[in-house]
C-alpha cells in the first residue's frame, strides 16, 4: 500500500536570540489511508513542529525549514502546502488543536465557522454549508445540534468545543487528520468520548489521523503504528503492538516503566528517567540521549545511531510479532534500566529476502535508533550500513 | 491507627450575586489517618482542589468543621492562624510555574517558613534552605538563582522543598505531577515517597491520574460535582469499583497496552458534569447514571459502608 504522505528527512530551525534551536533534526514517517500514527514524545521533544512544518503553520522567520520533503500523494507541500492551486491545509488536511478554547473564533457562531470552511474550500453557498455544519455537529454527537450551531463558543464545554472541532476539521472529509493532543485538556471520561468519536469517524471515512500526543494510554487506546520522537529525532517506530511490547529503544523503556500500570505494586518504585532532555540549542555530540540512558555505551557519545531494524516489517503476519512479545516484554516492563533481552530472530527470517532493502526500511519498519541494536539488527539483516546517520 | 485529620460536613460555596451559588463542596466527611495518603479524584469542577484549600484555611469554610489532632480548625483564618497552623500543614500547588513568586531567589522560597516560623538565625535558615535542596535532588549552588531559571519538574522540587523544609505533618498535594512530563513525574512520585518514609507524612493526593493516585495512595476517594461518590482501599476501589461513576471513571482510564486496550469492551459515560451552581435535589450523578431509579432524582445518597466489601463506603441508593 503506498503512503498518502511521506514525509523524508524534516529539518526544522528556529532563529531565537539565545541561538538557533534544532527542533525537527531529519524525521521521516509514512501516513496510510484508514490508519492512525501515533507521534509520541514529552514536551520540546519536536512533534508539534513536526506536523505544524508540514501544514506550514509554523511562522518563517523564526522558523526555518532547513531539509527534507513533505510528499502529498506525490507532491511536496513542505513551504507551500497547495496542490494544483489549492490549499490542503482544511481541504485534503484537517487539524485539531490541544485547546479548542483559544483555537475558535470567539466572535463567530460555531455554525458559520464550520460553515465558512465549506465556503472556502467546497464553495458552497452558505444556507448550504450551514445546513451541513448541522449534519456535521450530529456526527459528532452534539446533541441538540441545530440550536448548537447558532452558538458562540463561550456558551460550549471543552468536551463540546472538541467536537465542534472537529466538525470544523472533517468538514471537507479530508484525507488526514491531524490531531495534536485532542484529548490533553480535557477530562478522562470526556477524553473517552473524544477518543471513541475519532476512532468511529476513521471506521466510517477511512481517513488517516496523526495523533500528537505524550498519553501513552492514548496512544494505546488509537494508534496503529508509533513514533517514538525525543530530541528533535523518531528514535522508535513499529506498529503500536511492537513498540509497546517490543519496545527497543532504552527511552521508550524507559518511559513505560515511569509510568504506573493495572499491575503495578506498591513496593516495586517506578522508575524515573534521570536528567533531563537536552538543550537543542546546542544538541549533544552522538546519540542525544546518551547522557540519561542506563545503557550507555563508549560509541554513543561519539556516533549517532543510524535506524537498527528490530525484526521484519510485518502487518500482515501479526501473530509472529505477538509470541516474541509475550517472553520479552514482561521483563521489559518491570524494568527499564536492563539491556533489553536478546529476542529469538524471528522464524520469517527467510521468507523474507531483500525486500526491504530497496523499500527505506528505517519508514515502515519496527526500528530503534540505538547502538544496542546494531549487532541483532545485522545478525538478521545484514543489509544495514552503520556509518548511514541521518 | 489514629485519626491525624477528619472534615465533617466541610462546605464550601462561592457566592455569584443574584442568588446564584456554585456549590464546590457539598457537605463533604472524610478522616484521614496518621501517615496515610489518601488519594483524592474526581473530573475538573468536582471541587477536589477547593476541598484541599478549605483543608488548610486557603477558602474560608461555609459550613462544617475540620479537626486536626482533635482539635477544631477555624472557619475562617486570621493572620495568626496562618502562623499557628502553617508549620503543620502545607501544600504542594499544581503548577510549578504560578505557584513560585518570580521575584524571589530560590533560597529565599525555601527559606521564608522557616524565616517565619522558627528563630533560627539567618545563616542557619540558609543553611538549612541548601540541605533541603540536596534533598529534593537539586544543588545549593541553585539558591541565588530564580524560578524561571529551572525546568518543571525543578520547580516542583522547589514547591516540596517549600512545603516540607517545616517538617509538617500534613500536606495537601494538588495535582503535583500533572503538569511534568512522563519521565519526571516518576522522580517528584519517588521523591515524595522518600520522604513520607523518613518524615512520618500524612499526605491528601489530589490527582485526576487514576493510574497513578492507585499506584500512590492508601486509600482514594472519588468526588463528583462536590460530594464523595465512594471511598474505600486505593487498589479495591480501582479494580472492583461500586459506585456507578467510579465504573466509567475506571473505563475511561486509558492503559498504555494495546492489548489491553483493544479487550476493553468499552462504552464511553455520555453527558458531561453539570454545573455546580444550583444543584439539582437527589443524588448528583442521576442525569449521567445508566441505572438511574426514581427515588435517585428525590432523595440524596448518603456514603454507607458495605459490609461485604470490607467497609467500602458508597453513595448511591442501589446500595440502600
Amino acid at each position: 500500500m503506498s503512503a498518502l504522505l511521506e514525509v523524508r528527512d524534516l529539518e526544522v530551525e528556529f532563529d531565537t536570540y539565545g541561538g538557533t534551536v534544532h527542533a525537527v533534526r531529519g524525521v521521516s514517517f509514512d501516513v496510510r489511508a484508514g490508519k492512525t500514527l501515533a507521534i509520541v514524545g514529552e514536551s520540546g521533544c519536536g512533534k508539534s513542529v513536526t506536523v505544524q512544518s508540514i501544514m506550514g503553520l509554523i511562522p518563517i522567520p523564526p522558523g526555518r525549514i532547513v531539509a527534507g520533503t513533505a510528499k502529498l500523494r506525490g507532491v511536496d507541500i513542505l513551504g507551500r502546502p497547495e496542490v494544483d492551486g489549492r490549499d490542503v491545509r482544511g481541504d485534503t488536511i484537517g487539524m485539531i488543536f490541544q485547546d479548542p478554547m483559544t483555537s475558535l473564533n470567539p466572535t463567530m457562531t460555531i455554525g458559520d465557522q464550520i460553515a465558512e470552511t465549506l465556503q472556502t474550500h467546497r464553495g458552497q453557498a452558505r444556507p448550504q454549508a450551514r445546513a451541513r455544519a448541522v449534519e456535521l455537529l450530529e456526527m459528532t454527537r452534539i446533541p441538540e445540534a441545530e440550536e448548537r450551531a447558532g452558538q458562540y463558543p463561550f456558551e460550549f464545554s471543552g468536551g463540546m468545543l472538541q467536537r465542534a472541532m472537529i466538525a470544523m476539521a472533517i468538514a471537507c472529509e479530508p484525507a488526514i487528520l491531524v490531531a495534536d493532543e485532542p484529548s490533553t485538556a480535557l477530562d478522562v471520561t470526556i477524553q473517552a468520548q473524544i477518543l471513541d468519536l475519532l476512532g468511529d469517524l476513521q471506521a466510517k471515512t477511512g481517513m488517516a489521523i496523526i495523533l500528537i500526543t505524550h498519553d501513552l494510554g492514548v496512544v494505546a487506546r488509537l494508534a496503529d503504528e508509533v513514533a517514538v520522537m525525543y530530541a528533535g529525532r523518531i528514535v522508535e517506530h513499529g506498529t503500536a503492538d511492537a513498540v509497546f511490547h517490543q519496545s527497543g529503544h532504552p527511552y521508550t523503556q524507559g518511559l513505560k516503566a515511569a509510568m504506573p500500570t493495572r499491575n503495578s505494586r506498591r513496593d516495586d518504585p517506578l522508575q524515573p528517567i534521570d536528567g533531563s532532555p537536552p538543550d537543542l540549542f546546542a544538541p549533544p555530540p552522538g546519540c542525544a540521549y546518551r547522557p540519561r540512558c542506563p545503557n550507555a555505551m563508549r560509541i554513543c557519545e561519539r556516533r549517532d545511531p543510524p535506524a537498527f531494524p528490530l525484526e521484519p516489517s510485518d502487518a500482515s503476519r501479526p501473530s509472529a510479532a505477538v509470541d516474541v512479545v509475550s517472553h520479552a516484554s514482561r521483563g521489559d516492563a518491570a524494568s527499564g534500566s536492563q539491556a533489553p533481552a536478546p529476542r529469538t530472530p524471528p522464524k520469517e527470517t527467510e521468507a523474507h529476502p531483500a525486500k526491504d532493502a530497496t523499500a527505506a526500511p528505517h519508514h515502515r519498519d519496527h526500528f530503534s535508533r540505538c547502538w544496542l541494536h546494531r549487532a541483532e539488527a545485522s545478525a538478521h539483516r545484514g543489509t544495514v550500513n552503520p556509518g548511514a546517520s541521518q | 491507627m489514629t485519626t491525624l485529620l477528619e472534615t465533617r460536613n466541610l462546605t464550601k460555596h462561592f457566592d455569584l450575586g443574584r442568588g446564584r451559588r456554585v456549590h464546590a463542596v457539598d457537605g463533604l466527611s472524610l478522616t484521614i489517618d496518621e501517615r496515610e495518603i489518601v488519594g483524592l479524584v474526581g473530573e475538573s469542577g468536582s471541587g477536589k482542589s477547593t476541598f484541599g484549600k478549605a483543608i488548610l484555611g486557603l477558602h474560608d469554610k461555609t459550613a462544617g468543621l475540620v479537626t486536626f489532632k482533635g482539635e477544631e480548625l477555624p472557619g475562617r483564618y486570621r493572620q495568626r492562624d496562618f502562623r499557628r497552623y502553617a508549620p503543620h500543614m502545607q501544600m504542594i500547588f499544581q503548577d510549578p510555574y504560578s505557584s513560585l513568586n518570580p521575584r524571589m531567589t530560590v533560597g529565599e522560597i525555601v527559606g521564608e517558613g522557616l524565616k517565619l516560623h522558627s528563630d533560627l538565625s539567618g545563616r542557619e535558615v540558609r543553611e538549612r534552605s541548601a540541605d533541603w535542596l540536596q534533598r529534593v535532588g537539586l544543588e545549593p549552588a541553585h539558591m541565588s538563582r530564580y524560578p524561571h531559571e529551572f525546568s518543571g519538574g525543578q520547580r516542583q522540587r522547589i514547591g516540596v522543598a517549600r512545603a516540607l523544609i517545616l517538617e509538617p505533618e500534613f500536606v495537601v498535594c494538588d495535582e503535583p505531577i500533572s503538569a511534568l512530563d512522563v519521565s519526571v513525574q516518576a522522580q517528584v512520585i519517588n521523591l515524595l515517597d522518600d520522604l513520607k518514609a523518613s518524615l512520618g507524612l500524612t499526605l491528601l493526593f489530589i490527582a485526576h491520574d487514576l493510574s497513578m493516585v492507585r499506584y500512590v495512595s492508601d486509600r482514594m476517594a472519588v468526588m463528583y460535582l462536590g460530594a464523595l461518590v465512594e471511598v474505600g482501599k486505593a487498589n479495591d476501589v480501582f479494580f472492583d469499583p461500586q459506585h456507578p461513576y467510579t465504573q466509567f471513571l475506571v473505563a475511561a482510564n486509558p492503559e498504555p497496552d494495546p492489548r489491553t486496550e483493544r479487550r476493553r469492551a468499552f462504552s464511553a459515560i455520555q453527558g458531561e458534569i453539570p454545573s455546580p451552581i444550583n444543584v439539582p435535589p437527589g443524588c448528583r450523578f442521576a442525569n449521567r447514571c445508566p441505572q438511574v431509579m426514581p427515588q435517585c432524582r428525590e432523595q440524596t445518597p448518603q456514603l454507607i459502608p458495605l459490609q461485604e466489601k470490607g467497609g467500602r463506603e458508597v453513595a448511591c441508593h442501589l446500595f440502600g
